[in-house]
């Protein structure tokens, strides 16, 4: 046990290390976001109509978009495992005499300060154009916390999707098809009342919905959040793609 | 004992030290099955490999030598047989045997987003050292392998041959007594694999053991004690390079004529000379050779008696390439070595 929490500080520290230095991949959680919340906010943000935010959908939009950025966060994760698993590497830490799980675990937790470096971007550009807090310190921790819980459900579905495919240009691509239409089809950038009525049903009971919603009420004190289910989902979401990751990660050995 | 070096700070790493002493068996195998749904990648494999000495696994592509080194580093799982590595059961025991072993990979398998020191440290850290000893350690190997210069460059800007040296450093941080090298030249130019057989030789002079899997006759050759062919996912032949030799056959005299046409001139001229007949391919007329001493004059003397004009003329003993030819019907696949740099 003593070997997994070191062999995994050591992968996430390598993971840490390397991100600085792949441009590509850090403006993906750095400028990217900025560039999305200003499109939303300045193109969209006059024709959306958000009751309940006192007209501001800076306000409403922030929490989340930030939501969206958290939940991509593990695409680090996908990306880097396609090229370790390409370029040998694996290979290289699984003849280690390392603690097996180290590796994905030693990723997904790396990504826990990638999600808190572009949420503390998100909650500062926010912040310039007009987003305000009306939430105690203590609600806003919690928020914080509740997004880093989410995200590192979501760097296990990441870890999932980048061991089951072959190329990072496919990981991207897989990403977006699955994590994108879930998080637009959500209360994250429209209030879902303004849906049609299937798509209405789908945002209602969306994970995405839940956690946008309590975020909401931990940050801004709009009612209709729910901690404990948005806890229970990002630990849902972890017991099932953990060991599915874990598991595909055990078959990936055994390719000729 | 050659390696009598330990790791200071290396949690339970109970590596050298307490190998059975004395040569012996530092690889065995027996009866490896590895199957692939139908396929029978490696199909009752066995063979041994002294402590301190070097085999080569030598077969043309997908023929089981890369399956055979995967399952002894770990890798995989074998369907059915035995492996002891440096005493250990490799099958039930693989954690404690990953302590014992270094793998340096057909794919030079170091982050290139991290620099050469980095990566040896981060390599130590795994084998369970101290991050000070891990370093110190790392610095060690980057100056044995006359990376000293580079070792706060990102990898990513390293030539093909510094990866190579960088991956066999990393396969040697916890001084492993037994080295599996899959085609550690593969794609290099011919300078750096001169240097990288010359750190190799180094290694076995100081008593690690190899295994080595190659495509390159010549690597084979010149770096292993034994070879074992393997085919089909079958040992079919196994010795010293001598001995494979000698039993493809002996010397051949080699004629190269200045015109083909008169090769049955040749061919004629040539037959009192040995028990079979001549062979003439193109401009190469090839005779089985009985006696060396004095044949060359001889067939100098004849075919200019007969008035064929001969480019060229010699001796040759049978190449590895024969043996494999011989052996497995085909030519060895080998792509040309890429990523040519100045070989002065």
């Amino acid at each position: 046990m003593r070997r997994l929490v070191t062999d995994t500080l050591i992968t996430a520290e390598r993971n840490l290390i390397r991100l600085p230095r792949q441009p590509d991949l850090l403006s993906a959680f750095t400028i990217q976001p900025i560039m999305f919340v200003l499109l939303f906010v300045y193109v969209f943000g006059g024709a959306i109509a958000t009751p309940g935010f006192d007209g501001s959908y800076t306000d409403f939009l922030i929490p989340g978009i930030i939501v969206q950025n958290i939940a991509f966060g593990g695409f680090v994760t996908a990306i880097g495992l396609v090229e370790d698993l390409n370029k040998g590497l694996i290979d290289r830490f699984r003849s280690l005499p390392m603690a097996r799980a180290a590796l994905l675990a030693g990723r997904t937790f790396a990504d826990v300060f990638t999600n808190l470096v572009s949420m503390t971007i998100l909650v500062i550009t926010g912040l310039i154009i007009g987003f305000s807090f009306d939430a105690g310190p203590g609600d806003i921790l919690i928020g914080v916390l509740l997004l880093l819980l989410f995200g590192y459900a979501f760097s296990w579905v990441f870890a999932f999707l980048g061991m089951l495919v072959s190329t990072p240009e496919s990981a991207n691509a897989l990403g977006f098809m699955v994590v994108f239409p879930l998080t637009f089809i959500s209360s994250a950038f429209v209030q879902p009342e303004s849906m049609p009525d299937g798509l209405q049903w789908f945002a209602e009971v969306n994970p995405f919905t839940v956690i946008v919603d309590e975020m909401r009420e931990l940050w801004l004190g709009v009612p209709g959040g729910s901690l404990w289910q948005s806890v229970v989902w990002a630990l849902v979401i972890t017991a099932v793609f953990a060991p599915l990751a874990v598991w595909r990660y055990r078959q990936s050995a055994e390719r000729a | 004992m050659p390696i009598t070096t330990t790791i200071p700070d290396a949690v339970p790493v109970d590596t050298a030290q307490k190998r059975p002493p004395g040569p012996g068996p530092a690889i065995k195998v027996s009866g490896l099955v590895k199957t692939y749904g139908d396929v029978r990648a490696v199909d009752g494999v066995d063979f041994e490999v002294t402590a301190g000495t070097v085999l080569g696994l030598l077969g043309p592509n997908g023929a089981g030598k890369t399956t055979v080194v995967r399952v002894l580093t770990t890798l995989l799982k074998a369907d059915a047989g035995e492996v002891v590595v440096d005493g250990i059961d490799a099958i039930g025991d693989p954690t404690r045997l990953r302590e014992h072993i270094g793998l340096a990979g057909q794919y030079a398998s170091v982050d290139e987003s991290l620099t050469g020191l980095e990566n040896l440290v981060m390599v130590g850290r795994l084998y369970g050292m101290k991050r000070k000893r891990a370093k110190e350690r790392g610095k060690e190997l980057l100056a044995d392998f006359d990376l000293s210069d580079a070792s706060d460059r990102m990898v990513k800007k390293y030539s093909g041959g510094m990866r190579r040296r960088l991956d066999l450093a990393a396969a040697l941080v916890a001084k492993p007594p037994v080295l599996f090298l899959d085609e550690p030249t593969t794609g290099l130019d011919p300078r750096s694999r001169l240097d990288l057989w010359a750190m190799i030789e180094q290694l076995v002079a100081d008593g690690t053991t190899v295994l080595l899997t190659t495509q390159y006759l010549d690597e084979a050759d010149r770096l292993a004690d034994d070879i074992a062919v393997i085919d089909h996912g079958k040992v079919i032949a196994q010795g010293t390079p001598a001995e494979l030799k000698n039993q493809v056959g002996g010397e051949r005299l080699e004629v190269t004529l200045d015109d083909p046409a008169q090769a049955p001139q040749a061919i004629e001229a040539l037959r009192a000379l040995c028990a079979e007949d001549p062979v003439a391919e193109g401009t190469t007329v090839t005779l089985a050779v009985t006696q060396r001493k004095g044949t060359i004059v001889q067939a100098v003397t004849r075919l200019n008696d007969a008035g064929v004009g001969v480019s060229d003329i010699g001796v040759r003993t049978p190449t590895m390439d024969d043996v494999f030819l011989s052996l497995t019907g085909r030519a060895v696949e080998t792509e040309e070595p890429v990523e040519q740099e100045e070989a002065a």
